[in-house]
């Protein structure tokens, strides 16, 4: 289930708000359905900034190398090292320990463009037709 | 020695086992580097020669390509190459010669390559030809060279951009990034055409040029190209081709008619070389006369009845050391050569219809998104299965047990759970026929025993590979145990 305390983007991002202006961001369970099992990551440098819908990192599962958006603007302040060794981590707890980056939010307004849990939740049912067939 | 069984030559070697005998030392005898300089004793297997010959024949009968079965891999062209284009490259004449020996010793070679050059020209409508790129990717970085170059020439270096679909092969936006170009996606619309409201709304000043893939990897034809290249050159910019699916329009279709100012081919793809082993390849590019000067180097021109290299006049430069992969291009010439201008169109014919047949006696069991007349390779997806709990590539896996080489899978990325069949114009109704057969039986099989896809392989020598921790764990050097 997705936590309802996030926010969500349509490039299957998440965001955790959390205090002093900060945020976790990872990617979602959907995505990961998606992608299948995650081997590599590349996510940007502590201290870079990254753009909100624009790229910051690429994902490498098994299938494909795809694009990672971020969530929001700001300043990134961690990556998360552990994921980086071990990227199954990310399809194991993607809300959780498999989270990627801790940014410094540039403006808290920003979040007002992702989706709520409920929002995201309709928004990946219209996404894939077929598979209900 | 367990036939069934892997085993590697250390594995068998005996101390002491001998697989030939030097002949007696008859000049003087050299000291060995001192002691201290030497790591380590060579680890050489020791093993007679009835077992290397074993050793070898039996990894070789491991082996499976084109000449063992079907091997449709999706936007590959795993097709068949007439061996006897093989002894063509290999006359004397031809095999003999060498890249330092003076040219007019060679104008044969210098005389089949102008006519090479001539001959891609008029098959894609344009209007100057370069045979010196090494492969289809090469080809590419060549044509954006060439767009850097011409935008230059022009005073226009604000031209950064180069817009690429959603659909395209990796290499187009590698290729744009290695020459330092900032890549923009452009979408594919519901049709798996070009989403033109996009390119209207992308296309501006900034952009050098739009590559497209034609057909795309959808293997679909894009009827708007005539739009798309008034959009693209009514803003200044450059239209690409990516010619790596030239076998289904040959005879039919010509690339400078559709408004492309380059295009790359690859010759190891549509003529005649056999690929998929790392080569060699080549990737000669095809332009209209505005990119004719900025062509790589060299060129074959003909001044009378004299062939001689050439750099055009404002040319990007050379792309190796000599001039290209020659024995691919004894190849491509015979076998246009030899199926002359009639047999070309069949070829794309025959593509077009092995795809086709394909498609539609699949359609019923597999999912077909994009519902229309495809080119030389069809795209389904596995949704269908995959929503009964058997992925796309538990397919793939399965296929191996019917004794196909699986298609393409998971390409292009638009489509969810892809399964790409590119059947070439080389397989007989009986090989489609067989193929069609064991997609059908697969597809029971999803329903009725799904075990047996989720643990296929189960008669290949090896079973399922795990290549998750393949590529999160890689082992990349084999030590001696």
């Amino acid at each position: 289930m997705n936590p309802k305390e996030y926010r969500y983007s349509q490039e299957h991002e998440w965001l955790c708000p959390e205090p002093q202006g900060r945020a976790r961001i990872g990617i979602t369970e959907y995505a990961l359905s998606q992608l299948g099992d995650v081997v590599f990551l590349d996510l940007p440098e502590p201290g870079s900034q990254v753009t909100q819908f624009k790229k910051m990192g690429e994902i490498e599962t098994v299938k494909a190398v795809s694009d990672l958006f971020s969530p929001a603007s700001g300043k990134v302040l961690e990556r998360n090292q552990t994921v980086r060794d071990n990227p199954a981590l990310v399809n194991e707890d993607p809300y959780g320990a498999g989270w990627l980056l801790r940014i410094e939010l540039n403006q808290l307004a920003e979040l007002e463009a992702l989706m709520s849990s409920d929002q995201y939740g309709k928004f990946v049912a219209g996404l894939s037709p077929e598979t209900s067939e | 020695m367990n036939k069934s069984k892997h085993y590697l030559l250390p594995d068998i070697s005996q101390p002491g086992k001998i697989g030939c005998r030097l002949p007696e030392l008859d000049v003087p005898a050299v000291e060995l580097p001192p002691r201290e300089l030497l790591r380590q004793e060579l680890a050489l297997p020791e093993v007679s020669e009835t077992e290397l010959v074993r050793y070898f024949t039996s990894l070789s009968r491991r082996n499976y390509g084109v000449d063992t079965g079907f091997y449709p891999l999706g936007s590959c062209t795993m097709k068949y190459n007439p061996k006897w284009h093989e002894n063509i490259a290999r006359f004397p004449g031809f095999q003999e010669i060498h890249p330092c020996q003076p040219v007019d010793t060679v104008p044969g070679a210098l005389q089949l390559m102008y006519e090479l050059q001539e001959l891609l020209a008029e098959i894609t409508g344009m209007n100057a030809a370069s045979l010196a790129p090494m492969a289809g990717a090469q080809g590419e970085l060549a044509g954006l060279l060439m767009v850097k170059a011409y935008h230059r020439s022009r005073g226009e270096n604000r031209r950064r951009k180069i817009l690429v679909p959603d659909s395209a092969h990796g290499t187009n936006p590698a290729t744009a990034t290695m020459c330092g170009f900032e890549v923009n996606t452009i979408p594919s619309n519901g049709d798996g055409n070009l989403d033109l409201v996009s390119l209207t709304r992308l296309m501006n000043e900034d952009i050098a040029a739009l590559t497209l893939t034609m057909p795309t990897t959808l293997g679909l034809f894009d009827p708007q190209i005539a739009e798309i290249s008034n959009i693209v050159h009514e803003k200044g910019g450059l239209l690409i081709g990516d010619g790596a699916n030239l076998n289904s329009l040959l005879g039919k279709v010509k690339f400078g008619d559709l408004g492309f100012d380059c295009v790359q081919l690859n010759l190891h793809k549509t003529f005649s070389t056999p690929h998929g082993g790392g080569g060699p390849g080549a990737g000669p590019v095809c332009v209209k006369s505005n990119l004719a000067d900025f062509l790589p180097s060299p060129v074959v021109s003909k001044d009378k009845r004299e062939y001689q290299f050439a750099k055009p006049s404002a040319s990007i430069g050379r792309l190796g050391a000599a001039y290209g992969n020659f024995g691919v291009m004894v190849k491509a010439y015979a076998y246009i050569r030899s199926l002359g201008a009639e047999g070309l169109k069949e070829v794309s014919e025959n593509a077009v219809l092995n795809a086709n047949y394909i498609k539609e006696k699949l359609k019923p069991y597999y999912h077909l998104p994009y519902d229309r007349t495809c080119l030389h390779e069809v795209v389904f997806s596995g949704n269908k299965q995959k929503a009964k709990g058997v992925t796309t590539l538990d397919i793939a896996k399965r296929i191996l047990d019917y004794g196909f080489h699986p298609p393409t899978i998971y390409f292009p990325q638009v489509v969810e759970e892809a399964i790409m069949i590119e059947p070439t114009e080389t397989e007989s109704k009986e090989t489609l026929d067989a193929f069609i057969k064991a997609m059908i039986e697969i597809a029971g099989e999803v329903d009725k025993e799904p075990e047996l896809l989720h643990n296929a392989p189960h008669s290949t020598p090896v079973r399922r590979l795990d290549e998750v921790n393949a590529a999160r764990k890689p082992n990349l050097r084999w030590k001696m145990r």
